[in-house]
C-alpha cells in the first residue's frame, strides 16, 4: 500500500520558510545556551515556546499536532523520532499533541528539522503564549456537524503563530474550536473557545466563549460573543487577547489565567472592554477575514471522495467485534462510512502511549482504510475518521494484533491520566499506576459494557492536566507528608453539559482508591434508572449515597 | 553601561532622566508619568523635548491627548516575562497615533527585539555587549509574518494574494 495524502492543510513556500527559519533560530538559541551565553532562566521562555520542557528526569519535547490531524507520512516520522531520539515510544496528550519524554537537548534542533520535513513543528506548545489550537476530533466526519472547524482552527493557528503582541502573556492560553452541537472538544474548559453556530436567519457564524479552565480554580467558560460574524473572528479574538494581556494578573501565576480576570471584571465588563477593542480593530480593517481567504483554507479540508453504493450495514464478525463496534464506532456523515476510535487504553497500558512499531502499523491502517488520516483526541485516543463499514472487521483484526483493540471508548477503563510523578516536575502523586490499577480492576469487558459511559480522569496535582474536574469520576493525587493520597470528585463533565466535579472528602491511599471507585460504581449500578449514565444518576441523587459507600470500608 | 540603538543605528541619548524630586535641567528630559501629570503645564511650556517613562502597569491612555506633545515614550520591561508593553506600544501607534520615539528600557532579551519592533518600538536601551549586528540579525531571523501589526509589514496572507 502506498502512502496516501489526506485532504488537510499543506504548507506553501511561506509556511515552509517560516518553520525552517524558526528551527534555525532555535538551533542558535540552543547553541547560546550550551555555550553559557544564555542563563537557564533566560533560555526557559525561549525553549518553552519551542515545546521544550525540563522535566523531573530529562527534557520533554511536545510536538504540535494542529487540531489533532495527522497524515500517515507524519505518523511515520513521529515513529522514527521516537525510535531515533527517544526510548521507542511517544505519548499522545490531552491537547491532541504528542510528546517525547527523553530527548537530549543537543538533538532537539535535529528533531525539529525532521519534523519540519513533514510540515510539523513544536512552536507554542508551551510557554505563556497562545498554545496549539485544538478541535473536535470528529471534524469533517461526524453526522451532527454544522461546519468543519479545522479551516478556522488553521486560520487561528496562523494568526497566533509568533504573534508579536501575545508571546509574553500573563499565562498560557488555550483555544479550542468545534463545529457540532455535541461538544467533543471540551470547549467550556478552555481559556477561549469558538463554537460554529447558525443564527435565527440561518447564517453561520461563531459563538465565542471565554474564561473556562481547570487548575486549582476551575471555571466553566461564559459567552463573550453570542454571534460573531465570520469575517470578524480574528479581530474579535485579538481584542480579547489584548484585554487579557493588559489586565491579566502577573503577580501570582495561580491567578494569571483569563478565567480569573473574567471573573474579577465580571462577564459584562469583560464584554464591554472587548467590544471597545474589537470596534477599533475592525475599523482598522487589516484583520478582517475575507470570504475568499476562508474559502481558500477550507478547500484544503475538502471531504475525501467517498465511495458510493457501499453497504450501510456493519458485517458480523463475532461478539468481541460487536462490542468494539458498540463503543468505538461512531456515526459518519457519508453512507457506508463510519468513524473508528482506537483507544490507547488497553487495561494495564500507560494511557496515550504508543511505540514506534504501533505508530507505524497505525500509519499502515490509515493508508489502507482511512484516506491516510488519523486524529488525536483530547481523551488520548486516536481516531480513523473515514473508514468503510465493510472494512471494520479487517481493521479490528489488525488492531487486535497491536493490542489496541479494547472495546472501551467512553467506558470506565478509557481513563485520561496526566504523566504524574513518574515524569512530571510539578506532580505531587503518580497518576499512571492508578489508571492502570483501576483499568485492571474493571478489565472484564462485559462488566464495562454493563456499567456503560463513565469517564474517569486522573491528575497527579492541582494543575489538573488529567482534567479531573471534568471527570464523571475525577481523581486528584495529593501529597500528605510524603505519602500519596487520592481525592475523589464526582459529577464533572467536559461535554456540552459541562460541570465541575464536587469533592467527596478526604483522600484514599493508592491501595484503597480503586476499591473506593468500585464501591461508588456499585451504588450507581444498584440505583440507576433505565437509560441513566453514571453522571445522570449522580446528578439525580447527589453526593450522599456515593460518599457513604466510598467511605464505608474506612469506617469499619 | 547601556547604549541606545535608534532607527537602526547607534544614537546619542539626548534625554536626561530626572527623578521625581530632582530639579529639572535645561534641554530634553525624561520624567515619570506621575511627575508629568503633576507638572504637566510647566513641562509643556518649556518648549524642549519631553519624554515620559511608563511602568509596565501604566496604560499610555493615561497620557490622554497630551501624548501628541511628547517626543518620547519609554516603556519599561521590569522583567522580560512581563509582556504588557507589547500592547502599550501597539496602542500608542495604532490607537493614539503617536509618531514619536517608543523606547524599550529595562529587562528584555535579544529574542524579544523583533516582536518589539513589530508592535511599534523604534529605540532600544541595550547593554554594552548588545551590538548593532546582533540587533540587525534579531530583526531578520524571521522573514515573514502571519499577522498585521504596527510595523505595517505585509502579512503572509497578503503576499499569497499578490502572487
Amino acid at each position: 500500500m502506498s502512502e496516501v495524502a489526506p485532504n488537510m492543510y499543506r504548507y506553501d513556500e511561506f509556511d515552509a520558510r517560516f518553520v525552517a527559519e524558526r528551527t534555525a533560530q532555535f538551533k542558535l538559541q540552543v547553541e547560546r545556551r550550551l555555550k553559557g551565553e544564555l542563563t537557564e532562566d533566560q533560555f526557559k521562555p525561549l525553549r518553552l515556546m519551542n515545546g521544550l520542557y525540563l522535566q523531573l528526569h530529562a527534557y520533554m519535547l511536545r510536538v504540535a499536532v494542529p487540531y489533532g490531524t495527522i497524515s500517515s507520512k507524519q505518523m511515520r516520522m513521529l515513529a522514527h523520532i521516537a525510535r531515533k531520539y527517544d526510548k521507542g515510544y511517544g505519548h499522545f496528550t490531552t491537547r491532541q499533541n504528542i510528546q517525547y519524554n527523553w530527548p537530549k537537548l543537543v538533538d532537539v534542533p535535529d528533531i525539529l528539522s525532521d519534523l519540519a520535513s513533514v510540515e510539523m513543528h513544536a512552536i507554542q506548545t508551551s510557554g505563556n503564549c497562545i498554545r496549539n489550537v485544538t478541535a473536535d476530533h470528529f471534524a469533517g466526519a461526524s453526522a451532527d456537524e454544522i461546519e468543519d472547524p479545522r479551516p478556522l482552527a488553521e486560520i487561528i493557528r496562523q494568526w497566533s503563530s509568533l504573534h508579536p503582541e501575545f508571546v509574553f502573556l500573563p499565562r498560557k492560553f488555550k483555544i479550542a474550536v468545534s463545529g457540532a452541537p455535541q461538544d467533543r472538544a471540551a470547549l467550556k474548559y478552555h481559556d477561549m473557545a469558538v463554537e460554529i453556530v447558525k443564527n435565527d436567519a440561518g447564517r453561520t457564524g461563531y459563538k465565542v466563549l471565554v474564561g473556562g479552565g481547570m487548575g486549582r480554580t476551575p471555571y466553566i467558560a461564559q459567552v463573550l460573543g453570542e454571534f460573531v460574524e465570520k469575517e470578524d473572528i480574528l479581530a474579535f479574538l485579538e481584542a480579547a487577547m489584548r484585554v487579557y494581556n493588559e489586565q491579566g494578573r502577573r503577580d501570582n501565576i495561580y491567578k494569571a489565567r483569563i478565567k480569573i480576570l473574567t471573573n474579577a471584571l465580571g462577564i459584562e465588563e469583560m464584554r464591554r472592554q472587548v467590544q471597545r477593542e474589537f470596534a477599533e480593530i475592525k475599523q482598522g480593517g487589516n484583520l478582517q477575514l475575507p470570504q475568499d481567504e476562508l474559502d481558500r483554507i477550507t478547500a484544503y479540508f475538502a471531504p475525501p471522495n467517498f465511495d458510493t453504493g457501499l453497504p450501510d450495514a456493519i458485517p458480523d464478525a463475532g461478539k468481541d467485534f460487536a462490542n468494539w463496534v458498540k463503543t468505538n464506532v461512531h456515526a459518519h456523515r457519508a453512507p457506508g462510512y463510519a468513524i473508528a476510535t482506537i483507544t490507547l487504553k488497553t487495561p494495564g497500558q500507560v494511557p496515550g502511549d504508543a511505540t514506534s512499531a504501533q505508530m507505524e502499523t497505525i500509519a499502515e491502517l490509515m493508508d489502507t482504510y482511512s484516506v491516510g488520516e488519523v486524529r488525536v483526541t483530547h481523551e488520548q485516543n486516536l481516531v480513523l475518521p473515514h473508514v468503510r463499514k465493510k472494512d471494520l472487521p479487517a481493521i479490528y483484526a489488525r488492531l487486535k494484533e497491536l493490542d489496541f483493540a479494547s472495546a472501551n471508548a467512553g467506558l470506565i477503563t478509557d481513563i485520561i491520566a496526566c504523566p504524574g510523578l513518574d515524569y512530571c516536575d510539578l506532580a505531587n502523586a503518580r497518576s499512571i499506576p492508578i489508571a492502570q490499577r483501576i483499568a485492571l480492576k474493571f478489565a472484564d469487558l462485559d462488566r464495562q459494557h454493563e456499567i456503560g459511559e463513565l469517564k474517569i480522569k486522573i491528575s497527579g496535582c492541582i494543575n489538573a492536566c488529567g482534567h479531573h474536574h471534568a471527570g464523571h469520576i475525577g481523581i486528584l493525587g495529593v501529597d500528605k507528608k510524603g505519602v500519596e493520597f487520592y481525592q475523589l470528585q464526582l459529577g464533572g463533565s467536559g461535554a456540552e453539559d459541562a460541570s465541575i466535579g464536587e469533592i467527596m472528602g478526604p483522600g484514599f491511599t493508592e491501595h484503597e482508591i480503586a476499591d473506593a471507585v468500585e464501591r461508588v460504581v456499585n451504588v450507581y449500578i444498584k440505583t440507576r434508572q433505565p437509560g441513566e449514565r453514571f453522571l445522570d444518576t449522580y446528578r439525580r441523587l447527589g453526593m450522599a449515597p456515593f460518599k457513604d459507600a466510598a467511605y464505608e470500608k474506612e469506617a469499619a | 553601561m547601556t547604549k541606545l540603538i535608534k532607527s537602526g543605528a547607534y544614537a546619542q541619548d539626548v534625554y536626561v532622566p530626572v527623578t521625581d524630586d530632582a530639579a529639572l535641567p535645561d534641554g530634553a528630559v525624561l520624567v515619570s508619568l506621575a511627575r508629568f501629570q503633576k507638572e504637566r503645564d510647566s513641562l509643556l511650556e518649556r518648549n524642549t523635548p519631553i519624554g515620559v517613562k511608563l511602568q509596565s502597569g501604566e496604560n499610555p491612555e493615561l497620557l490622554g491627548a497630551d501624548v501628541s506633545r511628547l517626543s518620547l515614550v519609554a516603556l519599561e520591561f521590569p522583567k522580560f516575562r512581563d509582556g504588557r508593553a507589547f500592547s502599550w506600544a501597539r496602542i500608542l501607534r495604532t490607537r493614539l497615533g503617536f509618531t514619536g520615539e517608543i523606547r524599550a528600557v529595562g529587562d528584555f532579551l535579544y529574542d524579544q527585539v523583533n516582536y518589539q519592533h513589530r508592535v511599534g518600538f523604534d529605540a532600544w536601551e541595550v547593554p554594552d555587549h548588545f551590538t548593532l549586528p546582533m540587533f540587525n540579525r534579531a530583526l531578520t531571523e524571521m522573514t515573514d509574518v502571519y499577522q498585521p501589526s504596527a510595523d505595517g509589514k505585509k502579512t503572509i496572507r497578503e503576499l499569497r494574494a499578490a502572487k
